[in-house]
């Protein structure tokens, strides 16, 4: 497999709490790699490892074949991995605007203003409220506000934490249209509850229980493996 | 200029600084002013470190300090000459960017409430410094050096317009920085430090040029205060409460609004010398600092964002109001 990135038996520890204890994953490039489990089974701390913000004890995060797990987040965040935080992490006091243009990493690239007015037209919202603080926007308006900001970039790899949380049904269809579109350029690592959105746009798949990497298989297996949902995911069939 | 479209508290101000000498020739009143000028810059030095970056510094008095000593020393013992006043300028620039970039790299890795402690046991260390290395700074005594200041910095009208001159171009510098994406990677870092790493900033390296650009304009401010007070003593330019003075002045103006730091310096400034002269009228005002601390407490109770930030935020609602009203009007229409 061609990837991009690979964990191998990450261990990681907040405080005295082992939440990671080995966790190992390959995300093959131009794919979306859904990360699935249940409550507390390390899917955002294994985001979080990846990108440095709660470092792994053991094991190793390689990307193309090079070492990163001792890198600072933002020599991670340099190497052109992006990150939509599950708490959406914008900044209240600047602007819609601000929030965009302080995440662009080249203001006259024309692909970056391709990809600008793009995200605008997928989240009509933010250009409505472009002059507006990002702190008064509603919940789901700062959900897109964060997604727009990780699209805005020609990022490697995005990590994608729960980005349909907050979002209307309507919005929801939204983003996994751009999701379908982006992953022909970048590569995405996704952790998502809502099974019919991963279902949608993910082509592998790994299940995390207890900080550990459980199984691994296509999502086409997983829709098909009632067994798999019921024991992993707690998804039953519905039967009328 | 954006800063003139923008800023209405900005072109009053600006008002009152020009035309004030033409109404009145008082030197008192003029050194008054001279002072407000001169803490003005020093607190908006402090606010880009607070209001822009959330760094909270209870030593910055040292930038101050440096820039004090620097010009005091070299005019008393280099004699009266424009080469020293700028020799002076170059020397506090340099040592205070040393001084806060190695107080920064020492402490800003860590949580701020370190870098608010190594600030202060840096401030009290230069304190000491002052007061026991008497063959040089005369102790706590301090000195006098009227004699070697030139002519012309000596003349009050001439100062009171130099320290405004000087407001307004640090003031004009300090906007610029705070609108450039430098100025905006540090409210970024205010507002979600971590977020600002996840997006590729180093921050330890925006808190260093925050720190140095504070430690720099501090140290001028510095330079200005030795100069209008023609006298130097490690208390007035080292004491602790001078950095408590440059925090209530960013407070009671408005953290993070720059400008504000100029009305928080005019209102305390104002007050002391107002309430220390009611001493005259009743006795009471002989303990002006009661007075002064429930003024305090209640600027604090009834503009709890500062009164340039409360202005700020009552315009904020007013304009979205207006917005609102407007599209709901196109929209029946």
């Amino acid at each position: 497999m061609n990837s991009l990135l690979k964990l191998n038996e990450v261990n990681t520890h907040i405080n005295q709490f082992h939440i990671l204890q080995g966790v190992s994953l390959e995300i093959p490039i131009h794919q979306v790699t859904v990360l699935l489990g249940r409550n507390g089974a390390g899917k955002t701390t294994t985001l979080r490892t990846i990108m440095g913000l709660t470092p792994a004890s053991k094991g190793q995060v390689l990307w193309q074949e090079k070492d990163i797990t001792a890198l600072p987040t933002y020599k991670i965040a340099q190497l052109g991995i992006g990150f939509v935080p599950e708490d959406q992490g914008i900044f209240p006091l600047l602007t819609v605007a601000e929030n965009i243009k302080i995440a662009i990493q080249d203001e006259n690239d024309k692909q970056t203003q391709e990809n600008l007015e793009w995200i605008l037209n997928i989240f009509p919202d933010l250009k409505i409220a472009w002059k507006r603080p990002a702190g008064h926007l509603s919940g789901g308006q700062k959900q897109m506000l964060s997604i727009a900001r990780a699209f805005i970039n020609n990022n490697t790899l995005l990590l994608i934490d729960e980005p349909s949380k907050g979002l209307a049904p309507i919005m929801v269809h939204a983003l996994i249209e751009a999701i379908q579109e982006i992953k022909s350029k970048t590569t995405i690592l996704l952790v998502e509850q809502n099974f019919y959105m991963a279902s949608r746009v993910g082509e592998t798949f790994y299940i995390l229980d207890d900080g550990k990497t459980v199984y691994q298989g296509n999502i086409k297996e997983l829709v098909e493996n009632e067994n798999l949902k019921r024991k992993h995911l707690g998804i039953y069939k519905k039967t009328v | 200029m954006q800063i003139l479209k923008n800023r209405g508290v900005f072109i009053a101000l600006l008002l009152v600084g020009l035309l004030l000498p033409l109404f009145t020739d008082s030197q008192p009143v003029l050194l008054l002013f001279t002072r407000i000028f001169i803490l003005a810059i020093f607190a908006m030095s402090y606010d880009i470190l607070l209001g822009y970056t959330g760094i909270i510094s209870f030593g910055h008095v040292m930038y101050f300090g440096i820039g004090a000593y620097s010009i005091s020393l070299l005019l008393k013992h280099g004699g009266e000459s424009w080469v020293n006043v700028l020799l002076a300028a170059l020397i506090a620039v340099i040592l205070s960017a040393i001084v806060s970039l190695i107080v920064g790299i020492l402490s800003l890795r860590l949580k701020n409430t370190y870098y608010a402690m190594i600030t202060l046991a840096f401030a009290e260390l230069f304190h000491i410094v002052s007061l026991k290395w008497r063959s040089l700074t005369y102790g706590e005594d301090g000195f006098n050096f009227s004699s070697q200041i030139p002519d012309f910095l000596k003349d009050r009208f001439y100062f009171y317009y130099i320290s405004f001159i000087a407001l307004l171009l640090v003031g004009y510098f300090l906007y610029q920085f705070t609108k450039s994406p430098t100025g905006k990677v540090l409210v970024a870092i205010r507002e979600n430090e971590a977020r600002a790493e996840m997006l590729g900033f180093s921050t330890l390296y925006y808190k260093l040029i925050s720190s140095t650009v504070a430690g720099v304009v501090a140290s001028l401010s510095g330079i200005l205060y030795a100069i209008s007070y023609r006298y130097v003593g490690s208390a007035s330019v080292f004491g602790m409460d001078k950095t408590i003075d440059a925090l209530l002045m960013t407070i009671i103006g408005g953290v993070g609004t720059l400008f504000g730091a100029i009305i928080g310096a005019g209102i305390i400034n104002l007050a002391h010398q107002f309430l220390a002269d009611l001493a005259n009228f009743h006795p009471i005002f002989e303990r002006w600092l009661i007075f002064f601390g429930i003024l305090y407490i209640l600027i604090v109770m009834f503009f709890p964002s500062g009164i340039l930030g409360t202005f700020n935020k009552y315009k904020y609602k007013f304009q979205s109001r207006k917005v609102e009203r407007d599209k709901s009007h196109a929209n029946s229409s």
